[in-house]
């Protein structure tokens, strides 16, 4: 129900390294005995000396990595409620999927007719992604959102200067993910930046003077990124494309419309999607992710090389390298398979009712949450939160009680503390994403939580001014890590 | 399957603390224009057992390196994965974790990172790296990133040599960041230093390099900082415990493909991006970076540092626009490297370089064929010449039960021979090579 506080390792092995565990001449690897001629290389290529690795038997590994292990908090371990990153359970059943050997053991190199169900498994991905998006065709070779995102402003640089003028601009809300600015500026483009109005929308009047013949195209999220549906998004389209501009939907909020609303609908032409978030694949403690980009019929011929392919007269999958307008490649092979893999036991076991109440009970569990908390964590704009909400921890500053404090005494709580300090337009902002997997039970043990902080904040600030007390190590000094810089042993 | 725990009764009691009756209230504010006004067009959802079975057959449809013998290499590569490595890496702990923002409660993770940039670095020879990137050729983009960063340049060299999806993709995010790539010409399959003219931002050397050759690295690094460019070396981790480091031969840049490190074949990802570089460029890195530091009661600890690189403080001017990477591939090879230690890791080295060069003189012993460049070193992988058409070879092969390739050129075929292969399986493959060839 609650999450379990994240247990100190043991007092005496605690948090050493393996340098500081390692014996000269203990080791772990074992290796048959050589059954072919020994061969010394040249001196010129050879390794003078060899790598100060550390020398531990399998044992210490295993316990050392047990014991860090305890040290996380994963979604295993309890609530996760880090706005904007879609924490939800990661059904185990993908884990046995994805480790069978005909998924797992597969080389890359291999001939297209030995790997028909990969490529089965692909294509039925792509087509199920194309009906939820609205879109035409899916490049699986992003492995993540922020490539996805420059794969996506690549094929819109691509469809612009095929028109003959690749444009200079991309406009971005205020309220953007970092991502989105640091994709733009590797495209080539120049960021512009469009404010948010009183309701935290993209301000279409001020949206409609920034559009001219040099911008090529505008990202959003929508819902955005303070989990507020853009309303008027057919307006929105509408400005861009009139001006020969493109839409750009960042996929990272899909999970809280998916089945009901779909980007292409809406008059997006580019869309990509996280899979780590809306499909549950595990985010793997910062990553893999997998970061399909689909795009409309018009945009097609530019997705990177390779492209999937039918032949339906022989019922063959291939790979289709004859693409004169494609971009190119975006990754070594073709995307994160073995992600892509989870992504399709999540879309498929869920089938369409699945994924619509997936959106539906994400957005019912942060509607729930956010009433029974508002009282003491005022929203940052009034309009009815979808699948996540942005509340502000500004009242509490007269008490000298800051975000951080209430994320830090969260986790003497037990609970794993929402996104804090983000998006950047709100003071004091704390981002609540409960997801769909979450029970009433959670959700207010949670919200019970949140209010007793609130309450500590004026009546005890000490308490969450020296949080955590219970995690494996206090509050750490960042600004000591970046003076002296330790990036090693 | 379903995964949203809510009873009818929970729903109702949620909605009506919100004030409200029925879910679709939820999204009255929605415009009607862009609601989807029917169901997706997707199968009804599945049963565990049903989406199993499904996918069970899906699986079966597929060769894998289980069911035939590996020898195909060029950048993805059949090295034994212990028992140990997914046992520690598959623990929930770390795997349903996300990017540790709150520190505190992430040491774990976070500890992983600074031990797995640490032993990147023993590796390497180079003095920082970071917690991972997507993949080696996405790696290299970054380094060539800030190669232009640091000289103010914008035109990169290439070794022909190089993989020529390190190529490709370097090319495409060039069309982008407005660097050109320009490649240096081989001669008898390793890269001439007279290749490197001009006032080049990076000179890029894959050693070894895509055709399994080693490159004269010394040599070519040496002319890159004469012409006033960074040296990038694209390296294979599991060769250093026997070819020399990235630092001993003069690199600045290190990235690497760290598939070999504990992950899985996966059909070609997830894999891991490995990059390590020298203090000069630290501000120039890109990714997650780990440093170490204290708790206010002094105990040591770990976090994410020099964030001002990144792009959730620096935006558009961020060094790069990565933020979810591999971390947990990063945290597999941590515990392979730990399992190889110092030793273990010569020992593969020394298992590779042997069982390759066995198969390289079998094969070249065969009438009708040879190795396409005879004069060079190699390490893991060598491209065998062929008389015939090295498709028809490959197919061959593989009705014998054996992967290979990829192939090269019109006249090539990569082999690549790692520790897992015995005398005995490269005599069976140096067997079904001369009735292939026939």
């Amino acid at each position: 129900m609650t999450g379990a506080p994240v247990r100190r390792g043991g007092p005496d092995l605690g948090s050493l390294t393996l340098k500081e565990l390692a014996r000269p001449g203990r080791r772990a690897w074992t290796f048959p005995v050589l059954d072919v001629p020994l061969v010394e290389l040249p001196a010129e290529h050879g390794r003078s000396a060899g790598p100060d690795l550390p020398e531990v038997s399998e044992i210490d590994i295993v316990r050392h990595f047990t014991r860090l292990s305890q040290m996380n908090y994963g979604v295993d371990t309890g609530f996760y409620p880090l706005g904007s990153c879609s924490m939800k359970y990661n059904p185990k059943v993908a884990e046995t999927v994805a480790a069978l050997p005909g998924f797992q053991r597969l080389h890359p190199h291999q001939p297209e007719e030995t790997v028909q169900g990969a490529l089965e498994l692909l294509w039925r991905l792509e087509r199920a992604l194309c009906e939820v998006t609205g879109m035409a065709r899916v490049t699986f070779q992003p492995p993540a959102g922020a490539s996805g995102e420059l794969t996506g402003l690549l094929v819109m640089r691509a469809y612009h200067t095929k028109n003959g003028n690749p444009r200079s601009k991309i406009v971005i809300p205020d309220s953007s993910h970092g991502t989105n600015p640091a994709s733009v500026s590797l495209s080539g483009y120049q960021v512009v930046q469009v404010p948010s109005d009183a309701r935290g929308l993209v301000d279409v009047g001020q949206l409609e003077k920034l559009v001219d013949e040099d911008v090529a195209g505008l990202m959003l999220t929508n819902p955005n990124t303070l989990g507020l549906f853009e309303d008027e998004i057919e307006g929105i389209a509408e400005v861009l494309h009139r001006a020969g501009a493109l839409l750009y939907y960042d996929g990272a909020n899909l999970n809280a419309i998916i089945g009901r609303v779909r980007p292409g609908d809406m008059g997006f032409d580019v869309v990509h999607m996280n899979t780590h978030k809306t499909f549950a694949t595990p985010h793997g403690g910062g990553g893999p992710g997998a970061g399909p980009v689909a795009v409309g019929q018009s945009l097609e011929r530019f997705l990177p090389a390779p492209l999937l392919g039918f032949d339906q007269d022989s019922g063959r999958y291939y790979w289709d390298h004859d693409r004169p307008d494609s971009i190119g490649r975006v990754h070594g092979f073709n995307g994160n398979f073995g992600v892509l893999v989870r992504a399709f036991a999540y879309v498929f076991g869920h089938g369409r009712d699945g994924l619509r109440e997936v959106g539906e009970r994400a957005v019912l569990n942060a509607n729930y949450l956010a009433c029974l908390v508002k009282g003491d964590y005022p929203l940052a704009f009034p309009g009815r939160p979808m699948h996540e909400f942005v509340s502000t921890a500004r009242p509490m500053k007269r008490h000298g009680v800051r975000a951080m404090d209430v994320a830090k005494r969260l986790i003497d709580l037990g609970f794993h503390p929402p996104t804090v300090y983000f998006p950047l337009v709100v003071e004091e902002a704390m981002m609540v994403e409960p997801t769909e997997t979450e029970s009433k039970e959670t959700l207010d043990a949670f919200a019970k939580a949140l209010l007793q902080v609130a309450r500590e904040a004026g009546a005890d600030p000490h308490l969450l001014h020296e949080a955590p007390v219970t995690a494996p190590v206090r509050r750490l000094d960042e600004a000591q890590a970046a003076r002296e810089l330790k990036l090693r042993w | 399957m379903r995964f949203a725990p809510h009873t009818d009764d929970d729903a109702r009691e949620m909605l009506a603390a919100c004030g409200l009756s029925s879910i679709d209230e939820l999204f009255a504010h929605l415009p009607p224009g862009v609601t989807l006004d029917r169901e997706l067009g997707i199968p009804e959802g599945l049963s565990e057992m049903e989406l199993v079975s499904e996918m069970r057959r899906l699986a079966a449809r597929n060769r894998h390196a289980d069911d035939l013998v590996c020898f195909a290499g060029g950048g993805a590569y059949d090295h034994y994965v212990p028992s140990v490595v997914w046992a520690l890496a598959g623990r929930s702990e770390l795997y349903t974790s996300y990017t540790p923002y709150q520190p505190e409660i992430s040491q774990g993770v976070l500890q992983i990172l600074f031990e797995y940039q640490s032993m990147i670095c023993e590796l390497t020879g180079l003095e920082v790296s970071n917690a991972s990137l997507y993949d080696g050729p996405t790696a290299l983009v970054e380094a060539v990133h800030m190669a232009t960063s640091a000289t103010g340049r914008s035109r990169i060299l290439v070794a022909e040599a190089l993989d020529s999806r390190y190529l490709q993709t370097l090319q495409t995010y060039g069309a982008g960041e407005h660097f050109g790539v320009e490649t240096i010409a081989n001669d008898r399959g390793v890269t001439r230093v007279e290749g490197i003219v001009g006032e080049p931002a990076a000179v890029v050397v894959q050693h070894p390099n895509g055709w399994g050759n080693l490159e004269p690295a010394r040599d070519l690094f040496g002319a890159a900082h004469a012409a006033g460019a960074r040296a990038i070396e694209v390296f294979d981790p599991l060769s250093l415990g026997v070819v020399a480091s990235p630092a001993e031969l003069g690199a600045d840049i290190a990235v690497g493909e760290g598939q070999v490190l504990g992950n899985h074949l996966n059909y070609g990802g997830p894999y891991l991006g490995v990059i390590a570089a020298r203090m000069q460029d630290v501000r120039r890195m890109p990714g997650r970076i780990v440093g170490e530091t204290a708790d206010v009661d002094g105990a040591r600890g770990y976090v994410l540092t020099l964030q001002a690189r990144e792009q959730h403080i620096r935006r558009e001017k961020a060094t790069s626009n990565i933020c979810t990477n591999q971390t947990l591939m990063a945290v597999a090879a941590t515990v392979y490297l730990a399992w190889l230690g110092p030793e273990g890791l010569r020992e593969l080295g020394q298992q590779c370089l042997a069982k390759t060069r066995y198969a390289a003189e079998r094969l070249s012993g065969l009438s009708d064929t040879g190795l396409k460049y005879p004069e060079a070193e190699f390490f893991k992988e060598f491209v065998v010449r062929t008389e015939r058409d090295p498709v028809a070879i490959q197919s061959a092969l593989l009705e014998a039960g054996f992967l290979t390739g990829p192939i090269v050129g019109n006249d090539g075929l990569l082999v690549s021979v790692t520790e897992r292969r015995t005398r005995e399986e490269i005599d069976a493959f140096t067997k079904a090579f001369e009735e292939a060839i026939q």
